[in-house]
């Protein structure tokens, strides 16, 4: 790929370079050659948790040819290494938007006023197992899960409940839901129009990243074509009709979570941000229309540097694709803006309490890293969904980190690091590697086809897991310190098995109100719209909600269309 | 006859709806590495496709993982299943994220063991050993 990743010739003068190198030549033979032999190092290599080697010391040779405009520049201009906004936090902290959600509208509606009036500035919504996979509370596959992990949602109505009170044109919402996106999009406008609130004055997000799934999350029900059609139906439709809209969160947050590496994360998600910018230029949209609603989400992970070091070197990579490859001419196109949330699968269900700690070190690097909003985990989700004191705790976190700390006074208070350039530039080269790899394979489709990113991933958390085995690597409390006997020290949260009964009911009772002749000659349309590759099928999507449609019979009619998926399996 | 030292063969399955297949794809892995045949069915497996897996495959251990707190549901479930179909000499054993007042319900439905996050794999495959014997053959 024809993107410049290097410059030559940078800002430190030759000589002093040489006096540098010399210098620490007598530095090794002498004082350090003496320490070592005397006290020997703890270990024979240093390395981070994605197993990527760690110098004992960096200085300018490990960066010779830094040239700060052209690898850094200021805040808010590109490459953006130091940020997108000019004055990142000193004008307007990150986002705090906790994701949450659970049981039946009710009770969600009521933990979302909760998290609003403790100073969450955001909601992120999370759905249960069935709503995530397109199903109704009532599909046999969804006993048991109904309300489990997120707020269950059948129709419209569910989505009426969940917001009641709550001002849609003043609040933003996240919504992590992939396959039926263009479902629970469509009931979100509904329930704002209801409210008043015309599509266009609407802001938010929709997950909506369908390669992810299939690389690492595998959150699937149509095969890939399909499931990218209705990613491209959503971006083209909110382009023209809900320009407020953040239209996929390229997600690098699965992927680690999957158990690959901070290059494997950052590379696979920029491979995934490619492919939905050539769609979007595919669909005839002006790259300029559409790239500036594209937005990213990383994990952060416990390797403090290392994810600094990612998150800056995914800002810089993606102005130089967005401006070089793609010719994007708007710096909104080249901006990478992105959320992040703490490393779930860093927590431990051991000793939870230390979990708090984790996260705090966690949310600090994406705060030191630029994002734009940040969800920190809270201390007891290895074991349930949070309870309303873990999830103050953990909003808590990021109070303090942004009102007590000082890290927020300047921007970017790490650039220049020799550390973190050297590795923020080793990041971005071992991630062009991977992404050169798939445009060989032909784009990260055929790659997924081909089962290379996941196979990867499986590797990448096979071996990781064997470092532990071999305490290569420790985890406090799991590996290592380990309390033996230890109690459960923390309430946990049980969702109510009545959940499922409730959205029976209401399912029933909106059955019997609604026209379901109206209902069934709309999912006849749907599925011959779906038929037809070229329909964008947003607006009769948004037709069948407002005739409260479940989610169940819309995903379904388009089944019987697209097809399954089915897993392929690879470990 | 003395039966001949046939390698036990397990089923690791992910149930349900639930994703998150790391865990299970780590620990399929990992006996197979130590020797036993493994059978990874992929995800969202219903039931009876569980069911149908362990009969077709003849196994002799199913290994279910679960993180999405249907646990209660899914295991008693399993093992009633397996029973009508006269399977219940088929050891279940599983993981994931199941709190721990849940273990001694499960175990009273019929699961044999509950490794919980951050168990080393070397107590799985041991105990996968010790536990789960090839079964008399049935024809």
């Amino acid at each position: 790929m024809a993107v410049e990743t290097k410059t030559k010739g940078g800002i430190f003068e030759e000589e002093k370079l040489e006096e540098v190198s010399e210098a620490q030549r007598e530095w090794e033979e002498g004082p350090l050659k003496k320490e070592v032999a005397r006290h020997p190092e703890r270990k024979d290599r240093f390395s981070t948790i994605s197993d990527l080697e760690i110098k004992r010391l960096y200085t300018p040779r490990d960066i010779p040819d830094f040239d700060y405009m052209k690898d850094l520049n200021f805040p808010g201009c590109y490459p953006y290494t130091r940020g997108v906004h000019t004055t990142m936090y000193r004008g307007r902290l990150w986002t705090m938007r906790q994701f949450a959600g659970f049981g039946t509208p009710e009770q969600t509606n009521e933990r979302y006023k909760y998290l609003l009036s403790i100073g969450q500035t955001g909601l992120s919504m999370a759905f249960d197992f069935p709503t995530l996979y397109g199903r109704d509370s009532d599909d046999p596959m969804s006993r048991g899960e109904v309300g489990k992990c997120g707020v269950a949602v059948d129709t419209l109505r569910d989505f009426e409940i969940i917001f009641e009170g709550i001002p849609m044109d003043k609040v933003t919402t996240s919504m992590t839901i992939n396959p039926p996106a263009i479902v629970l999009l469509a009931m979100y406008i509904v329930a704002a129009e209801k409210q008043g609130v015309s599509q266009d004055k609407i802001g938010g997000t929709v997950q909506n990243d369908m390669l992810k799934e299939f690389i690492a999350q595998k959150t699937w029900i149509y095969p890939p074509l399909p499931s990218l059609r209705l990613v491209r139906d959503i971006v083209v439709y909110c382009t023209h009709h809900v320009p407020k809209w953040n239209t996929i969160s390229i997600s690098g947050y699965h992927i680690r979570e999957a158990g690959s590496t901070a290059v494997q994360e950052l590379a696979f998600t920029i491979a995934d941000g490619i492919e939905y910018v050539k769609m979007g230029i595919e669909a005839g949209l002006d790259v300029d229309a559409f790239a500036p609603r594209y937005s990213f989400f990383f994990d952060s992970h416990m390797d403090f540097f290392e994810e600094i070091a990612k998150m800056r070197a995914a800002r810089r990579m993606w102005a130089r694709i967005m401006r070089e490859k793609f010719g994007a001419k708007n710096p909104r196109s080249w901006w990478m803006r992105f959320h992040t949330q703490t490393a779930g699968c860093s927590l431990t269900a051991q000793q939870p309490l230390n979990n708090i700690v984790r996260t705090a070190i966690e949310a600090l690097a994406a705060v030191l890293g630029g994002t734009q909003s940040l969800h920190t985990n809270s201390m007891d989700e290895t074991w349930a969904l949070p309870t309303e004191e873990a999830v103050t705790v953990a909003l808590r976190t990021q109070q303090i980190i942004a009102y007590e700390t000082g890290v927020a006074n300047t921007i970017d208070p790490l650039g220049g690091s020799y550390f973190i350039e050297a590795l923020t530039n080793e990041m971005e080269e071992k991630a062009w590697e991977y992404i050169n790899k798939i445009e060989d394979l032909g784009g990260i489709i055929p790659a997924i086809d081909a089962g290379y990113p996941q196979k990867e991933i499986t590797e990448a958390a096979f071996r990781y897991q064997q470092q532990l085995e071999a305490k290569e690597k420790l985890i406090v409390g799991v590996n290592e310190y380990i309390m033996p006997g230890e109690e459960l020290p923390i309430e946990i949260l049980k969702v109510d098995p009545e959940v499922e009964r409730v959205q029976f009911e209401r399912l029933d009772e909106v059955k019997k109100r609604r026209s379901s002749e109206r209902v069934k000659s709309l999912l006849d349309d749907l599925r011959d719209a779906a038929a037809d590759e070229k329909e964008n099928l947003m607006p009769i999507i948004i037709d069948l909600v407002r005739e409260y449609a479940t989610i169940g019979e819309i995903m379904g009619a388009m089944k019987e269309v697209f097809g399954e998926y089915r897993d392929p399996g690879y470990f | 006859m003395e039966k001949d030292e046939r390698k036990v063969k397990i089923l690791i399955a992910k149930p349900g709806l639930d994703g998150h297949d790391r865990g299970a794809k780590v620990v399929a892995r990992a006996l197979r590495d130590s020797g036993f045949e493994v059978i990874y069915t992929g995800l969202h497996q219903s039931l009876d496709q569980i069911v149908h897996a362990a009969m077709e495959e003849d196994v002799d251990g199913i290994g279910l993982s679960i993180l999405s707190g249907a646990h209660m549901y899914i295991f008693p479930t399993l093992i009633e299943k397996l029973k009508e179909q006269g399977l219940d000499d088929i050891v279940v054993f599983g993981g994931g994220i199941i709190p721990t007042d849940d273990i001694p319900k499960l175990k009273e439905a019929g699961v044999k063991q509950i490794f919980l996050p951050g168990t080393a794999l070397e107590e799985i495959i041991e105990w996968v050993r010790e536990n789960v014997k090839p079964r008399a053959v049935s024809l």
